[in-house]
């Protein structure tokens, strides 16, 4: 129950984590995309940052994601595609290329390969000749809702988590400004959960996560307030400010009573949000500038830090440039023109909206116990539960739509006018041979023994329970490769690969 | 008594999109046809080897990464060199519609895109098979 008189920005945090929220400080909005090569993510970069943008967000193509160079028989087909490629120091170098490392803050959506991202990341600051006290931003680095949701796992998840425990550690140590982790919501929800499981499996795999830090020995306080979450914001408004409310009142409760935190910083469940692709018609396109701004402002009122706005077109095809600015113009006017930022926690003490919140928060924790009782979120990810508790949600929203029980404007009901004619992002069909000449030439010009040195000494070290992040980052200042990277732990973590029958 | 209907759903390319695909897998169980889902993450060779393997009569092919036409096109072309006849082909997920008229070309007998409901891909199915 919210505390008779919780004030925002005080324990549990139901009410926010600031005591002024928007009065203070308006949410960021970080539109998140991705081009192809480094030389255009460069151009791209330097623009946005003349525009006096100071984020950077990287999207990386499917080979990076899942460990392969770009001349990989893998590889085939997804160079670029839905990021920029990189397998060496140098394509990072050019990424990077007349961009002071520390004047920008860049958060990469990784995660199987996080630690070799963060690791190029660093190796590039170096070069600048900038210290890593100074470089800021955020790696994903979550690879449980990886195995549940969105599919770029390499390792199985055991050596995965390890890898996690291994940057957190080290960011504690030599980059304090990281953030470690960003436990997202996003992908389970996309995939068909509920709003009580989005919470749920969420902070489930958040729990797993400062549960293996902490039993690496690391001090729980030194690198919680680094851990941030991103949920997504579907279409039932209400019930989405409430789960925000519930989600930051659970996480408060757990860090402080399960783990001991001492630290308020501690508490604090601070996110981003993504208005819910999932949500999007190719029927009756237009309507889905409705469902974003409805999504979009229950994201506002739930208390996001920073938020993603769809495109109309978002989701089934590539963004004009008209609807990708008409959804950055969408955040504007909730911003500047509804008035919904005058008060913190503006619906806080409805009825409705605080039976809401107290009646997810009770459905959460019956599956946060559900799942302690299987074993913890790593043993219920091993087990397929996690996977079969949303793929059989979304199989329940299926037959409901088409029982017509929920409707779904232009699709199940007012069906009329046309559909949205789907298109493909085309990638230049010569950039695949090109990355394939460079990296054979880069690979030429390395000094093969340090390269196999490397290897060899990362071999050895993924054996043992060393730290990998000291290694990892000379291996890249070496100029060895992310796939090269990634063969030698597929060698000694083995590779995972999803059982589920249906 | 003739054996049910036998269903391969097959995701092709690297991205981890499987909503759709197993949404349409239960689907087709619950609509009395046995149904082999093959999970993320396959190449073409193992698509057609499951299909062989578990002799099936359909194929539903799921893609949403925007490869379709490099890695269904390959399916097509390793059944016709295995020969494999009489097995369905059909196929979903974001695929636009030039590259709808194409797919048909090479003997992918319908596409189903966005918004499709399981009842009207359960229906082609078994109306497909039946005039086999």
């Amino acid at each position: 129950m919210t505390e008779p008189r919780e004030e925002p920005g005080t324990f549990p945090f139901t009410r926010g984590v600031h005591a002024t929220m928007y009065r203070g400080k308006l949410w960021t909005m970080r539109q998140y995309a991705g081009f192809g090569t480094a030389q255009e993510t460069n151009k791209r970069y330097k623009y946005l940052l003349s525009q006096g943008q100071t984020g950077l967000s990287m999207a990386f193509d499917l080979p990076t994601q899942i460990g392969y160079d770009s001349d990989d028989a893998m590889a085939l087909g997804e160079v670029g595609r839905v990021g920029v490629a990189i397998s060496s120091l140098a394509d990072m170098e050019q990424v990077f290329d007349g961009i002071p490392l520390d004047k920008v803050s860049t958060s990469m959506t990784i995660n199987a390969t996080a630690s070799i991202l963060l690791a190029l990341y660093l190796a590039v600051a170096e070069k600048q000749g900038v210290p890593w006290s100074k470089v800021s931003g955020t790696v994903q680095n979550d690879i449980l809702k990886e195995y549940i949701a969105r599919g770029t796992y390499i390792f199985p998840p055991r050596p995965s988590l390890r890898l996690i425990a291994d940057v957190v550690e080290f960011c504690v140590k030599e980059v304090p400004g990281w953030n470690t982790i960003s436990v997202g919501g996003y992908h389970m929800r996309e995939a068909g959960c509920t709003a009580a499981q989005e919470i749920a499996f969420t902070l489930a795999d958040g729990i797993a996560y400062v549960q293996t830090c902490v039993e690496r020995g690391l001090a729980v306080d030194d690198f919680a307030s680094r851990i941030a979450f991103f949920f997504n914001c579907h279409s039932n408004f209400l019930e989405e400010i409430a789960k925000f409310r519930a989600a930051r009142r659970l996480w408060a409760h757990i860090m402080r009573d399960r783990f001991g935190a001492k630290n308020e910083r501690s508490m604090m469940l601070r996110f981003h949000t993504q208005t819910a692709g999932s949500t999007l018609t190719a029927q009756q396109p237009d309507n889905n500038v409705v469902r974003t701004t409805i999504e979009a402002l229950a994201a506002v009122l739930g208390g996001t830090q920073s938020l993603h706005t769809n495109a109309k077109d978002e989701a089934i095809a590539l963004p004009t440039e008209e609807s990708a600015l008409l959804a950055l113009r969408t955040q504007q006017i909730i911003a500047y023109e509804s008035g919904v930022t005058a008060e913190p926690d503006p619906l806080g003490g409805s009825h409705y909206v605080e039976r809401l919140t107290d009646e997810l928060d009770a459905k959460a924790r019956e599956y946060l116990n559900k799942i302690d009782n299987l074993g913890g979120m790593l043993k219920a990810v091993e087990s397929g539960y996690v996977y079969k508790e949303i793929y059989g949600a979304a199989y329940e929203h299926q037959k409901a739509v088409e029982r017509k029980e929920k409707i779904i404007v232009g699709v199940n009901e007012f069906v009329s006018g046309k559909k949205l004619a789907l298109k493909m992002q085309k990638t230049d069909p010569k950039m695949e041979p090109r990355r394939r000449r460079d990296l054979a030439a880069l690979r030429k010009k390395r000094n093969r023994v340090t390269v196999d040195k490397c290897l060899a000494t990362l071999g050895k070290a993924a054996k043992s329970s060393e730290n990998l992040m000291p290694i990892l980052v000379d291996s890249v200042r070496n100029y060895v490769t992310v796939g090269e990277i990634c063969n030698v732990l597929r060698g000694t973590f083995g590779e995972y690969r999803a059982t589920h029958s249906i | 008594m003739k054996r049910p209907t036998k269903v391969l759903i097959a995701k092709a390319g690297l991205d981890g999109h499987e909503r759709g695909a197993l949404v349409v897998a239960m689907g087709l169980r619950d609509a009395g046809m046995e149904v082999v889902y093959t999970g993320i993450r396959n190449t073409p060779e193992q698509i057609v080897a499951a299909a062989v393997q578990e002799d099936v009569d359909v194929i539903g092919l799921s893609s949403l990464s925007g490869g379709h036409m490099a890695q269904f096109s390959r399916v097509m072309k390793l059944l016709k060199k295995e020969k494999i006849k009489g097995v369905l082909v059909f196929a979903g997920g974001i695929i636009p519609d030039e590259d709808v008229k194409k797919l048909k070309k090479l003997g992918i007998k319908e596409v189903f895109g966005p918004g499709s409901s399981i009842a009207s891909i359960a229906e082609f199915v078994k109306k497909s098979v039946r005039s086999k």
